[in-house]
């Protein structure tokens, strides 16, 4: 009886300090972590998250300060990617994602004004005073910040068109008798 | 004309296939169980077709029970014939006349507990039936280890239809009379009581398989037939089989030369308990052996050495159910361990060189 | 090689793929026909691996067959030509022959109906030619590798060149079950073929060339033997008929009995292989003058009511390939190339490109559409692939959203030949499973590549910023010190004419 107790509250200590020495020895760094995430962002510092930056975000979402949701131009594959990092799980069926969009001209209604070009955090809306205004498919990151800018309502977010080169083969349904 | 197709969902190559499905590969398994199972309801009598149909039925009813508990379709699971064959096998490893409940119990235990518990067909870790077997076996080995000599159809004294269902369903009341041991389980009790193998009066050796053992265990001779078929259908390859049986029968060769006395002869191993079954058609299970071809030949060679460890120095006189378990335990290891070399790249998966212009 | 290699090697013989059914004939022995011309021809200016072709040519304009009427733009592209003369009646969006159904650019270009060729360029030896002005020809002429991967053949040759090969393969294998287009042709051209595989050596610079052909096309190699007898260099090699021979991989090592690098190419090993459809096209452009606008191409499968082997102009619509042909019923697949590879057809209206080999109208029985099941772990996937991988573990991998796990199991080496589909008991779309990873992890890769690409944009944005910021700021600086400067010289000034007054 007495050699059971004590054989069961050694073991006890010995896992514990094992664990508690792990915990201490494999601690992972935060700054790595934010490093990850900031790598993952899409890195325009467009501020729609309501922090100073990308950096700022990542660090916030790293500390827990932030949900992995608040970026709104990375979408729900950032979402996954960083709750994938930080081994989180995060429901991402109540986000509503129609995949990556873009800023789109509507030529008709632009009236050459300039002030989306300042607001662009990639440079990527090309134009001058009193010209149509045209957004660089390939530098819009999708932050939007354009759209809230435009006093003529001639910026859209439009879905990223897919092309024959950018099309992805979709995951296969499966049978009656699902298998993994 | 072609106007008017259109196909909306895109869908990969092949357009084509080689035309093999499950439920054939599971028919053609059965096909080839046939002439054991046949010889066995010969030898044994009506109580042992009797136990094969209701141990099948409890198989198929277990696998019904989850579908319709996990609200899946019926008809594509029951009908792939997989339960079927679960049942079958398990039939074939009980004693011809054990009780309809020791079939029930055990193939409602195959399918739910060894089967779909795991996540049905395909996700199991251990052959159904003979988890069921060893559960059964473990659970009441009186019932399980309750052998009768021959008594073929049409000879004296061999029970009608009706009687071979009484038996079945009610217990014999004459089983005491007719009742045997098998070469394997006399052998372990010579053993044990100090007799040795020399002097100990064992039963004849039959390749045919005229003796006493389970329903569908006894003949090597038509299991041996029904294996190659197989291999021959290309429904397995020769790899598992032959590992098996060569890892029974070295240990077998070398211990019976160096000690006649303790040691049963190699052909003995070959010829008695489930061995032929177990190799040809337990072990080739696909979904709890290795997929490449290295790696079935490790798990046969395993399951062989095992059975005879089992056999020669374990508490039961068979092994091979314990043997195999233990080894489709070690087949998530091996298929990570043992893997196909890659066109172009070395067996550590790293591109082959480029040689120098 | 270590002892493990022994052992594989023993137990691992080369029983690499399978052995489908051929269903080549009587497809095969049909003679061949020529499509009647349509009325509209839809060529797409992308054909091939690489950027599209620049259109150069306006709506309305008249053009003549086998005038270019776009432009290789990059790289890595390839000229495309009008297959008849007529006039251009749009250059804009049609349907790819691809699964996905997007659209494609093309031109369209309405025929006249009188086939009048441009003036081909004056006729000369071209065996005296230079290999450098052999391949700058076979650009010209718009040819791609024909055997369905459609890579530009100039540049392959080029490269071939560089790297100092010394064996030139040419691919008859056609190891896809009902084609029969290469077939056909090294039956009924095989003169011209051996003349393009002359090119072509010249062009390489091989001392040799070795024609690989499947031993189930006996007709086909009997032509190419009696062809090739005069020339000592070029030798016709039966190869054992077993899918995928046609595989430059396999076809290679069947011939040179070595493996090609995971990382390395066949001209690593000193050897460049072509189809025999691109040495007779390369034939066609310089000893004829005519750039690629048609190829041959196999009707085929169990709805089609006469299959065989049609001349069909590139832009074609399959919908006027099939009528030709004429349909017993309604296919329940329309497939692009072989029923292994190819793709399938949204629609038939859908045109012919440089890569089609072959047009297939499959019975539902014919494609095996059957429901998937669950894994049975039969291995039978295992024992098929060509490559040496475990597709039933990449499958299960994928299913479960673990992308780099397929990979560690060897994703990016497999070739999408269908081998263990084809065989899978269950009928699980293994290749589509593959097809979908492949696909996920490019796009993966593309939107690192764009963050990466924002990121330096947003930091060029905020040096710009930041140098307009500070230019600003010396400009008010200078222009404060100048009005300083002015206020002072105006003092100064002022004091000397009050010291002045004062005086």
């Amino acid at each position: 009886m007495i050699a059971a107790i004590l054989s069961l509250t050694l073991l006890g200590l010995v896992l514990g300090f094992g664990l508690g020495f792990a915990a201490r020895k494999f601690h992972v760094e935060t700054d790595a972590k934010v490093a990850e995430i900031e790598a993952l962002m899409p890195g325009s510092n467009c501020g729609q998250c309501g922090f100073p930056g990308c950096a700022g975000a990542a660090a916030a979402i790293a500390d827990g300060s932030a949900p992995p949701t608040i970026c709104p131009p990375g979408g729900k594959a950032l979402v996954e990617a960083i709750a994938k990092l930080l081994g989180l799980s995060v429901d991402t069926s109540a986000l509503a994602d129609e995949g990556p969009k873009i800023a789109v001209v509507q030529e008709e209604i632009c009236i050459g004004c300039c002030r989306c070009l300042k607001e662009c955090p990639t440079d990527a809306i090309i134009g001058a005073a009193k010209q149509i205004h045209s957004v660089l498919r390939e530098a819009c990151t999708g932050c939007a910040k354009c759209v809230a800018r435009c006093p003529t309502e001639a910026l859209r977010m439009e879905p990223v068109p897919v092309t024959l080169q950018h099309w992805v083969w979709p995951k296969p349904e499966r049978g009656a008798p699902a298998w993994a | 004309m072609s106007a008017g197709l259109a196909t909306t969902v895109p869908l990969a190559s092949p357009h084509a296939h080689a035309g093999s499905s499950v439920s054939w590969v599971m028919a053609k398994v059965m096909l080839a169980l046939t002439p054991a199972t046949l010889y066995g309801f010969w030898l044994y009598g009506w109580p042992a077709v009797h136990l094969w149909w209701i141990t099948i039925a409890a198989a198929l009813l277990g696998e019904a029970f989850c579908l319709r508990l996990m609200r899946r379709p019926l008809r594509p699971a029951l009908f792939d014939g997989s339960a079927a064959l679960t049942g079958w096998l398990l039939a074939l490893s009980l004693p011809p006349w054990a009780p309809a409940w020791l079939g029930v119990l055990g193939g409602l235990f195959a399918t739910i507990v060894a089967k779909q518990l795991f996540g049905g067909l395909g996700q199991n870790l251990f052959n159904p039936a003979m988890v069921a077997r060893v559960a059964l076996l473990v659970s009441f080995p009186v019932a399980m280890t309750q052998w009768i000599a021959p008594v073929p159809l049409g000879s004296a004294g061999a029970p009608d239809f009706a009687e071979g269902l009484r038996i079945t369903l009610a217990g014999a009341p004459s089983l005491d009379a007719i009742a045997s041991a098998s070469l394997l389980g006399h052998a372990k009790t010579e053993l044990s009581r100090g007799v040795d193998l020399l002097q100990a009066n064992l039963p004849a050796l039959s390749f045919v398989g005229e003796r006493a053992g389970s329903l569908g265990e006894t003949s090597a001779l038509l299991l041996l037939l029904g294996g190659i078929a197989l291999i021959l259908m290309r429904i397995i390859t020769w790899h598992i089989p032959a590992a098996m049986l060569v890892g029974l029968a070295l240990p077998a060769l070398i211990a019976h030369a160096l000690d006649p006395a303790r040691h049963l002869s190699a052909a003995t191993h070959l010829l008695s308990g489930a061995a032929m079954l177990g190799a040809f058609f337990i072990a080739t299970d696909y979904v709890t052996s290795p997929n490449t071809r290295l790696g079935q030949l490790i798990f046969g060679l395993g399951c062989g050495l095992l059975t005879w460890l089992i056999r020669s120095y374990g508490g039961y006189p068979e092994g091979v159910a314990f043997a195999v378990l233990l080894m489709n335990a070690a087949t998530p290891a091996i298929d990570r361990l043992i893997r196909p070399r890659i066109y172009g790249r070395d067996l550590k998966g790293r591109p082959l060189e480029i040689p120098e212009a | 090689m270590g002892l493990m290699e022994k052992i594989f090697a023993l137990l691992e013989p080369a029983h690499w793929g399978v052995h489908p059914d051929d269903k080549k004939r009587p497809a095969a022995d049909a003679p061949v026909r020529r499509l009647p011309l349509p009325e509209r021809l839809y060529v797409p200016l992308q054909q091939h691996i690489g950027a599209a072709a620049r259109p150069i040519v306006l709506t309305g304009q008249k053009v003549k067959k086998g005038e270019l009427i776009a432009e290789a733009q990059g790289a890595t592209s390839a000229a495309i030509h009008a297959p008849t003369s007529g006039k251009v009646v749009a250059v804009g969006d049609v349907t790819a022959p691809h699964p996905s159904g997007l659209p494609v650019a093309a031109i369209t270009i309405e025929a006249d109906g009188e086939e009048a060729w441009i003036d081909a360029a004056p006729a000369q030896d071209p065996f005296s030619l230079s290999p450098e002005e052999i391949a700058k020809q076979v650009a010209a002429a718009g040819i791609v590798g024909l055997g369905g991967a459609t890579f530009p053949s100039a540049l392959k040759l080029g490269l071939a060149k560089k790297a100092k090969i010394h064996t030139l393969i040419i691919n008859g294998g056609e190891c896809e079950p009902y084609l029969s287009c290469d077939d056909r042709l090294m039956r009924d051209a095989s003169p011209e073929i051996v003349a393009g595989i002359r090119l072509m050596l010249i062009a390489t610079g091989a001392q040799r060339a070795l024609v690989g052909i499947e031993d189930n096309k006996p007709e086909a190699i009997a032509a190419m033997r009696e062809a090739v007898r005069p020339r000592r260099e070029i030798e016709v090699k039966p190869v054992p008929a077993r899918y995928p021979m046609g595989s430059e991989k396999h076809l290679f090592s069947t011939l040179m009995g070595q493996e090609v690098p995971a990382d390395g190419r066949t001209t690593d090993l000193g050897a460049l292989v072509h189809n025999v459809g691109t040495a007779h096209a390369v034939y066609q452009a310089l000893g004829k003058g005519r750039p690629l606008v048609e190829r041959l191409v196999t009707v085929n499968g169990g709805a089609v009511a006469f299959p065989g082997n049609l001349l069909v102009p590139i832009g074609a619509l399959v919908e006027d390939v099939l009528a030709f042909a004429g349909l017993k019923e309604t296919p329940a697949r329309l497939v692009m190339g072989g029923p292994m590879m190819g793709s399938l057809l949204p629609h038939a209206r859908v045109p012919i490109i440089k890569g089609s080999s072959g047009i297939l109208a499959l019975t539902a029985q014919e494609a095996g559409i059957a429901p998937a099941g669950p894994c049975i772990r039969c291995s039978s996937c295992v024992r098929a692939c060509p490559i040496g991988l475990l597709p039933l573990e990449m499958a299960a991998r994928i299913a479960a959203g673990a992308l780099s796990a397929a990979v560690d199991y060897g994703l990016k080496d497999c070739i999408a030949c269908g081998c263990c589909a084809y065989v899978c008991p269950s009928r699980i779309p293994l290749v589509q499973y593959f097809n979908h990873a492949k696909g996920e992890l490019a796009a993966q890769a593309r939107a690192q590549l764009r963050n990466e690409a924002a990121k330096r944009l947003a930091a060029a944005r905020a040096e710009r910023l930041e140098r307009e910021a500070k230019e600003k700021a010396e400009a008010a600086a200078r222009r404060k010190a100048e009005r300083m400067a002015q206020k002072a010289a105006e003092a100064a000034a002022a004091a000397a004419k009050q010291a002045e007054e004062v005086a």
